[in-house]
């Protein structure tokens, strides 16, 4: 299990959230694009976010790259993350919110300003370097937020549901973006998502999380083409 | 997600709060230090305590039982002027006092246009002082506050429920009493326990319109034994029994004290079906109409005398103004570095109870902490040449509650929209502050800033105790011009008063809102 490649590990993890309870005992493979899907309320972003470092576990750990990260600060965990929302600072230019994905320091040297301009490029929004989020339409929101992870170049990008409120032709191109920019940096992905149709646009494996379990990742494509019964009744 | 992710640190927070109880606690020593004299109250000392007990009772009795039926009326009504009207409720909050009193003097005073009316119909003129003239200042203060948060009260029962409520036919009675009736019953114990303890701490009021033994707050009654007799002891034994029993009010207030918001009552009307019309509708109308004159002639007064005044305002005058710009000013920077840091701490607890740190400024009375750092000081330096900081930093610690009121949520809103991303990136510290919390509170920072400076402007209360001829504030000098009889020149002051006042809170106010940041 613990193979040169596998980029997370989380080692027989229990959260215990009041009456709410998951358990976990899974690695991701570097490089992996995994899907996590589920029924609502099954603990999808409760899984992220213990993954994330902002839920405590009751008990196990989680290893990233072969080191102990159970107890380190979200932001040193070597991971870069997007929430469902808000994932821009409303006061500051899509640049000054990318750059804070280089050091969490406003003042860039010339070079960092460069690399914040070309990620900012890359995803599509040159010439927007100054707008604020208010002066972005939501699909450009997303770019400006993917383009921070690609100048935080993480190992592990993690992503709860982030363009739920897109629509559909908009959320498909998001999806291949997250594919560039994991393909750029070589960094494993694990998202959130409702729709059983961008598992089978964007992921390779799929976590599956019903009944206070979260299982092993699993071929996406065997997986959706033959569900078990708990996954059948949920894709309905 | 359960855990609050938002690194702030504590430090900040505590070290502000210990200053501030080390602020009160250091002149609550001096006073009970200097009251192990041995001083036993007297009678005079009694009636000052029931007088005190009595009239802010009243007062908030009285205001609160005049609220409901304004507010219901403003709730039902809509008429040209309504945005207006509410939004002037808001002004007597940072009115200054002295100004006040100066209008209600000319409207109810000895010679003024009520009596005047009495006089021609050949009735006895009423005379104003004592606890008539103590009331009707009181109720001037805290009728519109208490309209204000009844109002803000209804305004956030649903539009749907009135709907539901028209389309079942009930009549205005059953409306009330299924739905304003419990709203009622959720704010108005809030209410009168603000106003009871604000009315407790009643200093320039009594100072202006009570008096003798039978009309003095305790805390006249300290300023009287420390300027007539220099009485120190006696002083003490007062400034402690007024701790106590603002204590205890405080306490208990600081579970029914409702949010402090100027802006409160002024969303979108919502639209009622169940306003009575006919001769009802007349008497919504005249209940609005006496409210607003109520509210608005003794204003109108003092901007109408003070006209022909400003321009021939005697050089003292400018004087005292600059003095109270820089006292605003500096007590608007104490009171933010005191608030930010407490409200940083405060809003990503999880507890509450932290907040009451910042209520002791409701229970220390402005005069118990003058006197304890006037014990303090005197030894060492004459106590008037530090009478701007002290003023100052009293009155940044008499605005900290309200402060804390307006920032703490506009704290607790940041973290939960942005608390989660910033500990993602390792935002924390003082870059956490500066580029998260204050771009995102701005607006709350603006409003308290402003109440600060205003309050902070018109304040007449710890500086009587510590100045001399060269050391006043502009209401301190206008208090003395009226003493003085120079009505025209003390007019004038008064309007320059009100043009400081509500321009330093504006300036503060527009400053938080034009920053404002839309997602």
């Amino acid at each position: 299990m613990l193979g040169g490649d596998v980029v997370l590990y989380l080692n027989d993890i229990l959260i215990e959230l009041g009456d709410f309870s998951l358990r976990a005992d899974l690695s991701v493979p570097a490089g992996r694009k995994v899907a996590i899907i589920g029924p609502s309320g099954a603990g999808k972003s409760t899984l992220v976010g213990a993954v994330a470092g902002f839920v405590p576990l009751a008990r196990g750990a989680v290893t990233m790259q072969g080191k102990d990260i159970t107890h380190v600060a979200p932001d040193k965990r070597g991971m870069a993350m997007l929430f469902q929302d808000g994932n821009l600072f409303p006061h500051l230019t899509a640049a000054q919110n990318v750059g804070l994905g280089l050091r969490p320091a406003l003042r860039l040297t010339a070079e960092e300003q460069g690399q914040v301009r070309d990620a900012l490029a890359r995803v599509g929004l040159a010439g927007f370097e100054d707008r604020t989020p208010a002066n972005l339409s939501g699909g450009q929101q997303s770019r400006a937020a993917l383009a921070r992870m690609l100048v935080q170049g993480q190992p592990l990008m993690l992503l709860d549901e982030p363009f739920a409120a897109l629509g559909p032709a908009l959320r498909d191109e998001m999806l291949d973006l997250v594919g560039t920019v994991a393909a750029d940096t070589g960094a494993a992905v694990m998202m959130v998502t409702h729709a059983p149709q961008d598992v089978r646009r964007f992921a390779d494996d799929v976590i599956f999380v019903e009944g206070g379990r979260a299982h092993a990742p699993q071929a996406a494509e065997a997986l959706m083409d033959n569900p078990p019964p708990a996954l059948k009744a949920y894709l309905g | 997600m359960a855990a609050s992710p938002v690194q702030i640190s504590r430090l900040g927070g505590i070290g502000a709060a210990t200053l501030v109880v080390a602020l009160i606690a250091a002149a609550l020593g001096a006073v009970a230090w200097r009251a192990e004299g041995g001083y036993s109250l007297g009678p005079a000392d009694w009636a000052a305590v029931r007088f005190t007990l009595w009239q802010a009772f009243l007062s908030a009795l009285i205001s609160v039982a005049l609220a409901v039926p304004v507010a219901r009326a403003l709730a039902r009504r809509r008429f040209v002027g309504r945005g207006v009207l509410i939004a002037l409720l808001g002004a007597p909050f940072i009115l200054p006092v002295i100004v006040a009193v100066l209008g209600i003097l000319a409207v109810f005073g000895r010679g003024g246009w009520v009596n005047q009316l009495l006089g021609h119909w050949g009735f006895e003129p009423l005379s104003i002082y004592g606890l008539g003239g103590v009331l009707l200042a009181h109720v001037f203060f805290n009728l519109p506050l208490a309209t204000r948060l009844i109002l803000q009260g209804w305004q956030g029962i649903p539009a749907e429920r009135f709907r539901l409520a028209a389309q079942l036919g009930l009549t205005p009675r059953i409306v009330f009493r299924v739905l304003e009736w419990p709203v009622l019953l959720r704010v108005v114990p809030g209410a009168l326990a603000l106003i009871f303890v604000i009315c407790l701490a009643s200093f320039a009021v009594a100072l202006t319109l009570g008096g003798g033994p039978r009309a003095t707050t305790i805390e006249l009654a300290i300023y009287q034994a420390f300027l007539f007799d220099f009485d120190l002891g006696r002083a003490a034994m007062l400034s402690l029994m007024q701790l106590g029993m603002a204590g205890a009010a405080a306490v208990l207030a600081l579970w029914l004290v409702p949010q402090v918001s100027l802006t409160g009552g002024m969303g979108r009307m919502v639209r009622r079906w169940d306003a009575p019309t006919g001769v009802l509708r007349w008497v919504d109308a005249a209940l609005i109409a006496l409210a607003a004159a109520f509210l608005l002639v003794p204003l109108l007064s003092v901007v109408l005398s003070g006209l022909p005044g400003i321009t021939a305002l005697p050089a003292n005058v400018f004087r005292a103004a600059w003095s109270s710009i820089w006292v605003s000013c500096v007590s608007v920077c104490v009171l933010l570095a005191l608030a930010l840091p407490m409200a940083g701490w405060i809003g990503t607890s999880r507890r509450g109870g932290v907040e009451a740190a910042g209520l002791l400024g409701f229970a220390a009375s402005p005069l118990m902490i003058g006197t304890g750092w006037f014990i303090l000081i005197y030894p060492y330096v004459a106590p008037s040449s530090l009478a701007l900081p002290v003023t100052a930093l009293v009155n940044a610690l008499m605005a900290l509650p309200f402060a804390l009121r307006i920032l703490v949520p506009g704290v607790r809103d940041v973290v939960a929209a942005q608390g989660r991303l910033s500990a993602a990136l390792g935002l924390r510290g003082w870059r956490l502050w500066l580029w998260v919390i204050l771009p995102g509170v701005r607006p709350q920072v603006g409003f308290a800033a402003g109440l600060a400076a205003a309050l902070s402007m018109g304040d007449l209360g710890v500086i009587a105790l510590f100045a001399d001829q060269d050391h006043a504030t502009l209401p301190l000098q206008m208090y003395r011009l009226m003493g003085a009889y120079q009505m025209q020149a003390a007019a004038g002051a008064a309007l320059l008063l009100i043009l400081l006042a509500f321009g330093a809170f504006w300036i503060c106010d527009a400053w938080g809102r034009r920053g404002a940041v839309s997602e």
